[in-house]
């Protein structure tokens, strides 16, 4: 069932959310073995919270519609006193001494949380295979990559072992997982939600995202953890519309723009073919099309691969066994012991792109790397708002292709250009939903791309939410024990 | 320093600066500043560096940063921004710290110094905010420990850089800086000046080039000069160290020593220790500050008088010397001091005198909290002089009762009543004292009808003798006078 699903069951007294618990705790504990989303169940304080939520329906005063939903979170946002390990082996035996706003703001409102789901080290990676402590499977073919780098998230959603998660996009690490496991995955604007206590990899990109079944359950998580918050000085201090009102309307009258550049060279065209019927159905539903240019797409990669990891190079210098996490004994000396900490701590890709961002950053190469890629970084995001300041919302395939074998990627820069459609979004800090819009021969989901303007989440749940209602593609479920 | 060697050099001094500023929480998060806690008590995630926290800024210090530049008369850029700047050291619990680089706070400024009564304007290249680091503790000496504690206390306190253009010609002047940029600090409350506690921290670079040249030669960075006379001792050893140097046809190497102030020396800091890539890139977590004009010309309008022009005031308004004036006003401390004083006994003068040879002896007058916090009051000094005008106690005496206030932080008329301090005023009774001393001294009375009139002193001497310092001077004077003229 979905959130709202079960917030109405909750209310008609059918089910309470201690049951609708046990019942995933069941089903994690009976599937998640073949699946790999966890990392982490944390069955008391789910049951707790659960109880909890049990009084509050009973007394007919729920703390709203989140209140009892099965939530997960991906193991990169901090959570008090339960361990955090971003998928690394550096942060073992982490426990975090707070919580981040959006896992305060979501038991705020009652949500039930399940636990800990995994992820590609440090959030590094579009298939979930560069976690520390072992892959996560597709739900719709358990041979097959979830994406990443949330595939734990997205894993979970997609096989009913949570009703929603969080996680986390830097290139695409919501969207891309959200298309490979058939679910809805949003990206909001950069600085809509607060990064608090998201473990960081590329400050300026990175965002917390939402996972769920469909558009109507999407509203409801990013309206509970969208909004400033003054711990984080990127966060905008705008005010949260209601999303959910703001999902009645349909298209009618609404132009969107399909960028050419998303169609070209390299699309898979199963991919292609469910984009453009998606498009075909909008038009239907009374939205006017219109063909824009994104010439600086090919670009974003590039840029994408210089700035992102200069960042983590950054951001990733605190985990040096003096403080907490790791800590290789046996050293000799101080630099011996970092150096031992890091080479043990650290899995391979985290490494190259530590050593990336490093170059990049370095005396003598600055202007030519990160000088140079955040001027292209300008000319991307003008590009994206000079084709938005025309049409309402953008139409395109989140990835290339379907999900992948695992294994199937072993060349870095093959796993890069996966994210070749999400990126120039991430760059620009826009927002941008990815859906279900229909199933390769092989059975796999097709993720459909919708990106809009700056804090306008609300008219890409409003396409996506008359997008789902138009088509049947959600009764579908992976055929999991 | 023997002068000889460095004859035909010309001194090229430049300091850097840190001032801790006395902000309330840290520059980044909500923890106290109070110095001397108990070991990481103030300390919070953020200052820590855990995973997932973010910086947020402090606006007090940022005001700071601003009255300090506006002082020293810098340009305040409308726009600053935040920079990483990496190395890795366990003091530093993020392994970079966030500073200020290619966009500060402010720059282009000057600091006026005095220098055998001349004031030089000293240019000030930047002036830019950063955060504190923390402390390493080790179990005995580096050398030996087996184990280093880190205490975060400090980490993230707000510190203020300012970069110094390379105007200065010497050590003296060197110093000179200093004390004057810590005047300033002072003055404005944004510093409290202690350098033990290290909230004032100095680093020198300093060359050396051929009289009359305009370039520069290669400069040596200094570090660890943590008090006045460790700035003027180290710069003046590594000035002789570079003269001689020079005249014996070597090379300068452009590197960082430490000033070892046990051994009088400065060493080369070993390399690994300075050849840093900081890597600066500009602070994704923190958007570019913009300072609002009118914002600044409000904490324009609100800056204190600064020392400079408080000395001269003191000078034109309350007639004192030059050199008086610039003791006074060493702090905003004693020169509130000496105003309060001195509006309690309108006599600038004698009340100058007495800070600057009773108060100043017992207390350091740079010392903002030994001043303010001196158990003798402005007031009560003004009590004492007092006392000494209207001739209830004597100077000599008064002098005492300075001490026992000062001990017992007592006033003036409770020390001088309960000691029987009072000075002998009351004529009958001297003139019986006078009388016993001309009897029992009859050699001193012959020797003054003599013509030795300077029998008289000790004649004088022997009546306050013989009331214990008590006696009026004056009446003993007349009294005596009248009597030896008489007999």
């Amino acid at each position: 069932m979905t959130i709202h699903e079960l917030a109405e069951a909750y209310r008609r007294g059918e089910t309470t959310p201690s049951a609708v618990a046990e019942a995933h705790l069941a089903r994690i504990a009976a599937l998640d073995a073949k699946v790999g989303a966890f990392l982490t169940v944390t069955r008391e304080r789910a049951l707790a919270a659960a109880a909890a939520a049990d009084a509050r329906w009973r007394a007919g005063a729920p703390r709203g519609p989140l209140d009892g939903a099965p939530l997960a979170l991906k193991d990169v946002l901090c959570t008090k006193g339960v361990r955090t390990t971003c998928g690394s082996r550096i942060l073992e035996g982490f426990v975090p001494p707070y919580d981040a706003t959006v896992v305060e703001r979501l038991e705020a409102a009652g949500a039930v949380l399940l636990g800990k789901t995994n992820m590609d080290e440090f959030a590094m990676g579009s298939s979930t295979e560069h976690s520390a402590f072992g892959p996560t499977r597709n739900p719709w073919d358990l041979g097959r990559v979830p994406g990443g780098s949330s595939g734990g998230s997205a894993a979970a959603v997609a096989a009913e072992l949570a009703a929603g998660a969080l996680g986390t996009d830097t290139g695409g690490s919501v969207r891309q997982p959200a298309a490979f496991c058939g679910v809805v995955g949003l990206k909001p604007t950069y600085g809509r939600v607060s990064r608090y206590g998201l473990v960081a990899f590329a400050s300026s990109l990175d965002q917390v995202g939402t996972f769920a079944r469909d558009a109507r359950d999407t509203a409801l998580l990013l309206g509970a953890i969208a909004g400033h918050d003054p711990r984080d000085a990127t966060s905008v201090d705008a005010p949260v519309p209601d999303y959910t009102a703001a999902l009645a309307g349909g298209v009618r009258g609404l132009c969107l723009g399909v960028p050419r550049e998303y169609f070209g060279e390299g699309i898979d065209p199963e991919v292609a073919r469910a984009v453009r019927e998606a498009i075909e159905t909008l038009r239907g539903l009374g939205a006017v099309t219109e063909d824009v240019s994104l010439p600086t797409t090919d670009y974003g990669i590039a840029v994408y691969y210089v700035l992102a990891p200069a960042e983590a190079s950054s951001n990733l210098a605190r985990y040096d066994g003096v403080k907490y996490g790791l800590r290789t004994p046996g050293a000799k000396d101080l630099i011996e012991m970092e150096s031992r900490t890091r080479a043990a701590g650290f899995g391979a890709e985290v490494k190259r792109r530590i050593m990336l961002g490093t170059y990049a950053l370095s005396a003598g190469y600055y202007d030519a790397y990160y000088g140079r890629a955040q001027k292209v970084r300008t000319l991307v995001r003008r590009d994206l708002e000079a084709a938005l300041a025309r049409v309402d919302v953008l139409v395109a395939p989140t990835t290339p292709g379907v999900a992948f074998r695992l294994g199937e990627k072993a060349d870095p820069l093959a796993m890069y250009l996966n994210d070749v459609f999400t990126v120039p979004t991430s760059l620009a800090g826009l927002p941008a939903v990815s859906l279900r819009c229909g199933f390769s021969a092989a059975g796999l989901p097709v993720g459909l791309q919708l990106i809009g303007r700056a804090l306008d989440e609300a008219t890409l749940l409003r396409v996506a939410h008359a997008y789902e209602q138009a088509t049947g593609w959600l009764a579908r479920r992976p055929a999991l024990a | 320093m023997s002068a000889p060697a460095q004859a035909g050099w010309e001194v090229v001094i430049g300091l850097e600066v840190h001032a801790q500023l006395r902000t309330r929480s840290k520059m980044f998060c909500g923890c106290p500043t109070a110095f001397g806690a108990a070991p990481n008590s103030q300390t919070c995630p953020v200052c820590q560096g855990m995973p997932g926290t973010l910086p947020v800024i402090n606006r007090t210090a940022i005001e700071y940063a601003v009255r300090t530049a506006l002082a020293l008369d810098c340009r305040v850029n409308a726009g600053c921004r935040f920079a990483r700047k990496h190395y890795y050291y366990p003091d530093m619990p993020k392994n970079f710290q966030i500073s200020q680089y290619e966009e500060p706070l402010a720059e282009e400024g000057l600091l006026e110094i005095d220098i055998d009564g001349a004031a030089r304007p000293i240019g000030i290249q930047r002036l830019h905010l950063e955060e504190d680091v923390g402390k390493l503790l080790h179990e005995g000496t580096l050398a030996t420990a087996q184990a280093s504690l880190v205490d975060f206390n400090r980490s993230g306190v707000p510190l203020m850089e300012t970069v110094s253009k390379p105007d200065l010609r010497s050590p003296e002047e060197a110093a000179a800086y200093l004390r004057a940029f810590r005047a300033v600090l002072v003055y404005l409350g944004v510093c409290d000046g202690n350098m033990e506690e290290g909230s004032l921290r100095c680093d020198a670079n300093v060359s050396l080039r051929p009289r009359g040249s305009a370039g520069l030669g290669t400069k040596v960075e200094i570090k660890n000069l943590n008090s006045f006379r460790n700035v003027q001792r180290a710069l003046e050893y590594e000035v002789q160290r570079q003269a001689q140097a020079l005249e014996a046809g070597e090379r300068i190497v452009q590197e960082t020593r430490l000033w070892d102030a046990d051994r009088d020396v400065t060493r080369p800091m070993r390399s690994k220790e300075y050849a840093h890539d900081y890597r600066y890139f500009p602070e994704p977590d923190l958007v570019p500050l913009q300072i609002d004009r009118a914002w600044v010309d409000a904490i324009r309008r609100d800056l204190p008088e600064l020392p400079r022009a408080r000395r001269r005031r003191f000078v034109a308004q309350h007639g004192l010397p030059p050199y008086d004036a610039g003791v006074l006003t060493q702090s905003r401390a004693l020169a509130d001091y000496f105003e309060a004083a001195v509006r309690a006994f309108p006599q600038p003068k004698l009340v100058s005198n007495w800070i600057m040879s009773e108060l100043l002896r017992a207390l350091p007058g740079d010392d903002e909290r030994a001043i303010a916090g001196a158990p003798v009051t402005p007031e009560r000094l003004a009590g004492l002089l007092g006392l000494v005008q209207d001739g209830t106690i004597s100077g000599r005496i008064a002098k005492d009762v300075f001490e026992r206030m000062l001990r017992t932080g007592q006033d003036a008329p409770t020390i001088v009543a309960r000691e029987g301090l009072t000075q002998v005023a009351d004529e009958a009774a001297l003139a019986a004292v006078v009388d016993r001393v001309l009897a029992q001294n009859p050699r001193a009375v012959a020797d003054y009808r003599g013509g030795k009139t300077a029998a008289a002193k000790a004649l004088v001497g022997q009546v306050m003798k013989a009331t214990g310092g008590k006696a009026n001077p004056g009446i003993v004077n007349r009294l005596l006078e009248e009597k030896l003229s008489r007999i």
